[in-house]
């Protein structure tokens, strides 16, 4: 298997970059999740919020290196054309290297803007801004000069164009903090429950067509109907954000109904991606990414979809609402997803860039699985220490900090999962850098 | 169904759905005056927010139950633990810090900031939040 078009291995240093920050992010979950734990753990030098900061921020910035490396590798074969400018791609991948990295390391030295997600500075913000118009742009481009355009750039590209428009939102800063908190989710929701999760259908759907052969014709109305559902459920779906924080009550009723629905979009994913593979006209090798790609579509069903609906009707999230019930739903609906799917498009892509053959998958399927359980159990952990803070805090008015301290099982699990995780990352990780130095010789059908 | 009648569904239903948010985006707007008091945000009201990001409390801390899990909710801290208490703390941690079980590191704080967090969470103590949290501790 090889690429079709030189400039496709653009995607080589975003997915590298992609690897290496999302392996940083980890080292960071794995310290606040120590914190938990053992509180003066790098205190103060490296105090929660500065290493919460770092952990959230990495992971924004990982998946957006995975999502425009996955876009220059599909666009050529998608449009039929090479990347418009191979050196405009390469220009703005160091010119968010460099921009994250600055935010990063400006975080310990205190230097944000104090905003959950959005603690990039000032300027941090506005190169991010010209990096991602200098992205869509060589995107346009491409797909202007290639010869034909499809449902599934189409789509990817009006998903890039609602990333960078949303994240305009993030330079509003009123003094009314209940504006603040409307316009935040602007950015946060309509990103990633909106205009990320076409991103995520077309990618998906293009690895549907890679690795089944279906008709595309048939992947692209699936991908119509999904995109379909997400905005449908998910941009009035924004109101089950505004049950609580001072915007009217109104929200309760219409985020309320909009957002039970928003399930829908991941049960077609998994009906999409399972339909596909069962009719597919083809073995594809690369077994790794048929994995990761049906992966997705089910950790996302279950992390965005399922956790999401148990707490979205105001009537549990009035006690659900701010604790670690979130957080469940938080880390197991971001790694369906989104790590998930850029994960597979790594998968896929790689051997591709490489020109050799998916071979020695057992350490790459090993790490699937490793990574998808702890994702699992953290996520079963948090719920659980959720449950025990609903029922403390918010049914028998316990004090928070007493509460707290009955969760510490939780908490101990969650960090003995963190760390099975971190394992998992660093098989696949080692087997990302150094394909086929693990595992049995012999090449796989 | 067709992939072209998907797609008209996907466009149709998108121009419908981003109209109705408009709508009640003006309409939560409209509610703003009511809910949330903007006239009782004074320059102590602005600042105390300005301190709250400077020193990116809601990596710890929720507000109106968003922001981090360490620490506890502070939408409501001045009716659950009453000013004075609130004030010893941020005097305490503009010295060294609080806390032990979590630890809330050392913040240099004036005592104009100091004054204007209190301000600020006695406005956020005053936004309507639809009765959250269900008890005082937030």
């Amino acid at each position: 298997m090889e690429y079709k078009y030189e400039s496709q291995r653009v995607a080589y240093p975003f997915f590298i970059a992609a690897m290496l920050l999302f392996a940083g992010q980890i080292i960071f979950g794995l310290v606040i999740g120590a914190q938990y734990i053992w509180p003066d753990m790098l205190f103060p030098a490296i105090p929660f919020n500065i290493a919460r900061m770092i952990h959230i921020n990495l992971l924004v910035v990982w998946l957006i290196f995975g999502f425009m490396g996955s876009a220059y590798y599909l666009l050529p074969e998608e449009v039929e054309g090479e990347i418009y400018s191979v050196k405009l791609a390469l220009l703005q991948f160091w010119l968010f290297l460099i921009g994250g990295a600055t935010a990063i390391v400006g975080y310990l030295f205190r230097w944000h803007d104090g905003r959950e997600f959005l603690e990039q500075p000032f300027i941090i913000k506005v190169a991010i801004v010209i990096v991602v118009l200098m992205f869509i742009f060589n995107m346009i481009m491409t797909m202007i000069k290639g010869r034909k355009r499809t449902s599934v750039s189409i789509i990817l590209l009006v998903g890039f164009l609602g990333l960078a428009v949303f994240y305009l939102f993030a330079f509003f800063k009123p003094e009314n903090m209940v504006v603040d908190k409307f316009y935040w989710w602007f950015v946060v929701h309509l990103w990633v429950e909106g205009v990320w999760e076409l991103i995520m259908a077309a990618l998906l759907s293009f690895l549907l067509i890679k690795l089944t052969g279906i008709d595309r014709e048939v992947a692209e109305k699936w991908l119509y109907v999904i995109v379909g559902l997400t905005f449908l459920t998910g941009i009035i779906g924004t109101g089950h954000h505004y049950y609580w924080i001072g915007t009217p009550a109104f929200w309760q009723t219409w985020g309320a109904w909009f957002s039970i629905f928003e399930v829908l979009p991941f049960a077609a994913m998994v009906a999409f991606t399972f339909k596909m593979v069962s009719k597919r006209t083809r073995k594809h090798p690369n077994r790794a990414a048929i994995l990761w790609t049906c992966g997705t579509a089910i950790v996302s069903f279950l992390g965005a979809g399922v956790w999401g609906f148990m707490h979205t009707l105001p009537q549990i999230n009035y006690f659900t609402h701010g604790t670690q019930i979130t957080a469940s739903h938080g880390h197991l609906a971001f790694f369906g997803a989104y790590a998930m799917i850029v994960l597979a498009m790594a998968s896929y892509a790689m051997p591709n860039i490489r020109k050799s053959r998916p071979s020695h998958q057992k350490a790459e399927i090993l790490a699937f699985w490793i990574m998808v359980a702890s994702m699992m159990f953290i996520a079963l952990s948090l719920t659980g220490a959720g449950i025990v803070q609903v029922y403390l805090q918010r049914i028998l008015a316990m004090p928070y900090m007493e509460t707290q301290g009955h969760m510490g099982i939780f908490y101990g699990l969650r960090l003995f999962f963190g760390g099975t995780f971190a394992i998992g990352l660093v098989i696949y990780i080692y087997d990302f850098f150094f394909p086929g130095k693990t595992g049995s010789r012999g090449i796989e059908a | 169904m067709t992939k072209a009648s998907a797609r008209n569904m996907f466009i149709g239903s998108t121009v419908v759905v981003s109209a109705i948010l408009l709508v009640l985006t003006i309409m939560s707007h409209q509610s703003y005056p009511e809910r949330t008091h903007p006239e009782n945000i004074t320059e102590g009201v602005a600042w105390g927010k300005k301190v709250w990001e400077k020193h990116a409390c809601i990596d710890c801390h929720t507000l109106l139950g968003e922001g981090a899990y360490y620490a506890p909710e502070l939408g409501n801290v001045i009716s659950r633990r009453g000013e004075p208490y609130v004030r010893t703390v941020l005097e305490v941690a503009a010295i060294q810090g609080w806390g032990s079980t979590r630890r809330m590191p050392q913040f240099d704080l004036s005592e104009k900031d100091i004054d204007s967090l209190i301000e600020f969470f006695i406005w956020m103590g005053n936004v309507d939040t639809e009765n959250w949290p269900p008890n005082k501790e937030g």
